[in-house]
């Protein structure tokens, strides 16, 4: 290997104190400095950090933006989600390919560019969107894809590109970005105004269980969609035995059609910083950690220069706020793409530097976590709550809502209507009212909580947003009368193929069974037993599956099963008269004509 | 953690001692619990989910799940019996598994698994993938065609031999089992006299040079079905016990 890279390895494991939990930031900035991490990095970084070099390989293998081969000095990662694909995605992924010569999943020759596609990147509302290195670019359409082409060519730098930005703090300087907030409608509880530290103060004028009695009588609920009360959890984690326990915040928004966390830490992030503060009051915690999406990257500078101005107004770090004993610090981990690490025992095993494989349960993080300490994780929006909580008092945040689901809950609104965005609404809203909110028009479908979540049709937009009807964690995604809601359903199958990750059987293997029996059927090839074949593997996948990924994956099947069954019935019935529609002759016999050098004489043509 | 549990799998009652597994606590009470991934010795896994149980009606894996005061288990059901059947196919459609002239075969954890659970053939489509072998030991070789991601190797090599000669590389479909060391299992401290040796389920992780000295015929499932040994009341075997 050369001196250079070798030396520069050395270096950044320096810099991270040849600390083997801490892989995953040494091989982000190795990925900054070379641009992959070749074999003989992954040498040099289990030498550096003592640690078997499997096991670096493990981590590095994992994550969907790590790379073993080299790449070009601009990774084009278009994103391919459903709600991108239906804003013309494939149009400008061909003029991408066109301008620069190559394909998805290659690099230019003079070593300039990579492309690549991506799941959900958190832009919905401004599809299609891509990533360029950390940039976000949107609302793309194939001549500005070409545009941004020539711009990288000529300028030879991300930084040069000539960007309209954002709205909001998109166009602070350590942002300087061109997302747009698409904040539609702002509710009392996470987007009303916050003088930084008031809700800290008041939790600290009360004890430790007189803030968790709060955050109970509240009756809050996990806003990640799993609606577990929060108090609990801390309660729960307040009584472990253990030292040095943590707060986790999940910024790992990777639910397709989510987006709502990337406007929180855009214009709220204090308000989850205080959030995650109150939190270690509570439960006795020094240590926070906010685990942001690799697709966020974009603002990591800006929310470390928030985290810094709350050091210096002392409200984190030693002693917060005077209150003697009471210290507590917040440390951002960057993730590398994968959508598992959303699972909060994932992305534990993420934040300690390892492949984000979902860990045992129990015991359950709260009794053991990150390191093995005892850890509360709480998703953004939940921290966000918590700090509304003590800053208006339980009472005031119980009155919104309903009585299962109290405060009020983000969407994250895309596809079919005329605004897409972010809207804050008190829990208990009707689909239909939020669909005229938004402008969806001859709606067919609407998938609630993103793709592990339910496709309903119209005769449930009746039914009420909150947990114990339509719990979601906030994707709203629309499909109109011309979407076909079985390609729809296959976008999501194939997402769950490409982000399972791979420890559990049925999750590993049978969403590519579900993914494959789909597609058949989608496509007008499946026979009517398909049905039943489809509901017992979905429910297999489901009662089996080792962490909410695989025991959520097969949804899109199962919801479309009951809610668009006719959608079913009719391909699979037009062709009664085939014995096996699904077999391709043609396809089944082309390897051996190859072999034989001539053509079947039942299926050449 | 002490004292006494008593619970139930099938309406029959069962004791165990607290911190035991439910799959742990029912062999020791000769009640089998199909399982592949678990491996007495070894630390938990959890991985194959064929040890799926419910547990007061909801699915948990026997092999991970702690024994509780009162909890009702559910285990020897024709659901579950269903369940466990369409994972062992999952398996064998993910692979190459090539019973008929495996040097494991008869021995093999999986093909006396779908004997047992009653397998005819794999209801679902094969992927036949394509995967590598790694020959590069002098004594060993790693075959991952029949390898089903249980981690017995993984876990031995750290646990019971005090190496680290195995992990695993790559996420999803994509997940393998690798050598610790950039030139394949050669160049890892693997030796054929480790545990981690005589762990494999299948024919995945084998010794080379003696796949057919025990014939077909005279082998661990020749003769009686898988978990009739602990059924029978027999003591478990051992980890890394000859197979």
């Amino acid at each position: 290997m050369a001196e250079t890279q070798e030396s520069v390895i050395r270096e950044i494991c320096g810099r991270f104190g040849n600390d083997p939990t801490r892989v995953m930031d040494i091989l982000l900035e190795a990925h900054r400095r070379l641009g992959s991490v070749p074999a003989e990095a992954v040498d040099a970084i289990a030498r550096a950090v003592s640690m078997p070099r499997v096991e670096v390989e493990s981590t590095l293998s994992f994550y969907a933006f790590f790379s073993p081969k080299p790449r070009g000095k601009f990774v084009i990662r278009l994103c391919n989600d459903i709600i991108d694909q239906m804003h013309g995605a494939d149009r400008v992924g061909r003029a991408f390919r066109e301008e620069l010569g190559i394909d998805f999943g290659q690099t230019t020759a003079d070593g300039l560019f990579s492309l690549e596609h991506t799941p959900c990147i958190g832009m919905c509302d401004q599809a299609p969107a891509a990533l360029i290195n950390d940039k976000v670019v949107t609302n793309l359409s194939s001549d500005r894809a070409r545009e941004l082409v020539e711009a990288l060519r000529a300028s030879g730098d991300v930084e040069h590109l000539k960007l309209t930005l954002g709205n909001g703090n998109n166009s602070h300087p350590l942002v300087r970005s061109v997302v747009r907030n698409n904040l539609r409608e702002r509710g009392p509880v996470i987007f009303a105004p916050l003088a930084r530290g008031t809700a800290l103060r008041k939790a600290l004028a009360e004890s430790a269980t007189e803030v968790i009695k709060n955050i109970k009588v509240s009756r809050l609920r996990g806003r990640g969609g799993a609606g577990f009360p929060t108090g609990m959890k801390w309660e729960f984690a307040r009584a472990a035995a253990g030292e040095n326990k943590v707060v986790v915040c999940n910024a790992d928004e990777g639910e397709p059609g989510t987006f709502k966390d990337r406007v929180i830490l855009t214009e709220a992030a204090d308000l989850v910083f205080e959030g995650m503060t109150i939190a270690g009051y509570g439960v006795g915690a020094a240590t926070g950690i906010v685990y942001l999406r690799g697709e966020y990257a974009y603002l990591l500078a800006f929310l470390e220069s928030l985290l810094k101005e709350r050091r210096e107004a002392g409200l984190l770090g030693r002693n917060i706020l005077g209150k003697q004993g009471f210290d507590f610090d917040i440390r951002i981990q960057l993730g590398a793409g994968a959508y598992i690490c959303g699972e909060e025992t994932a992305l534990l095993s993420s934040c300690e530097g390892k492949r984000g494989d979902p860990k045992n349960r129990p015991p359950f993080p709260a009794q053991s976590g990150y390191m093995g300490r005892p850890t509360v994780i709480n998703n953004v929006e939940t921290f966000c709550c918590v700090a509304r909580i003590l800053e208006n008092g339980p009472g005031w945040f119980s009155s919104i809502g309903t009585n299962d689901s109290t405060g009020t809950k983000l969407y994250s609104v895309s596809g079919d209507c005329d605004r897409p965005g972010v809207y804050e609404l008190p829990f208990g809203a009707k689909v239909s009212d939020l669909l005229a909110m938004v402008g969806a028009q001859e709606t067919a479908a609407v998938q609630v909580g993103g793709a592990s979540g339910q496709m309903i049709g119209p005769k449930d937009f009746a039914r009420t947003l909150r947990f114990d009807d339509l719990a979601t964690g906030g994707a709203v995604m629309i499909f109109n009368r011309q979407r076909d809601v079985l390609k729809v359903a296959e976008a999501f199958m194939d997402f769950f193929c490409e982000e399972s990750c791979g420890y559990c059987t049925p999750c590993r293997v049978g969403n590519r069974l579900l993914r494959e029996r789909l597609g058949q059927v989608a496509d007008g090839k499946g026979s009517p037993e398909d049905l039943a074949y489809l509901q017992k593997l979905g429910e297999t996948v489901k009662a089996t599956s080792r962490c909410g990924l695989g025991q959520t994956s097969p949804q899109p099947v199962l919801t479309t099963l009951r809610s668009f069954r006719s959608e079913y019935e009719r391909r699979v019935l037009t062709r009664p008269a085939d014995l096996l529609p699904s077999f391709d002759g043609t396809a089944a016999v082309a390897v051996a004509e190859s072999l034989a050098q001539r053509r079947s004489v039942y299926f050449g043509k | 953690m002490s004292g006494e549990i008593t619970f139930t799998i099938d309406g029959a009652q069962v004791r165990g001692q607290a911190g035991q597994t439910i799959l742990q606590a029912a062999a020791l009470s000769n009640i089998y619990i199909p399982h592949l991934c678990a491996k007495r010795g070894l630390t938990p896994w959890g991985s194959c989910r064929v040890c799926t149980v419910l547990v007061n009606g909801r699915p948990q894996a026997a092999c991970i799940q702690p024994i509780a005061e009162g909890i009702v288990v559910e285990n020897d059901t024709e659901a579950l019996r269903d369940m466990r059947r369409e994972l062992i196919e999952m398996l064998f459609v993910e692979g190459n598994h090539f019973c008929p002239f495996c040097e494991k075969s008869g021995n093999c954890e999986l093909q006396a698994m779908g004997y047992r659970l009653g397998m005819l053939a794999p209801q679902y489509p094969y992927f036949f993938p394509v995967r590598d072998v790694d020959a590069s030991h002098p004594d060993l070789f790693l075959d991952r065609n029949r390898c089903i991601l249980c981690a017995r190797c993984v876990r031995a090599s750290q646990e019971l031999d005090g190496k680290h000669a195995y992990g695993f590389v790559g996420r999803g479909a994509d997940k393998h089992v690798a050598a610790n060391a950039r030139t394949g299992l050669g160049g890892t401290d693997a030796a054929a006299s480790d545990m981690a040796s005589e762990i494999c389920p299948v024919g995945s992780l084998m010794k080379k040079r003696v796949g057919y000295a025990i014939p077909i015929g005279q082998r661990t499932y020749d003769a009686k079905p898988i978990g009739s040994e602990i059924e029978q009341g027999a003591k478990p075997a051992q980890a890394g016990g000859a197979r």
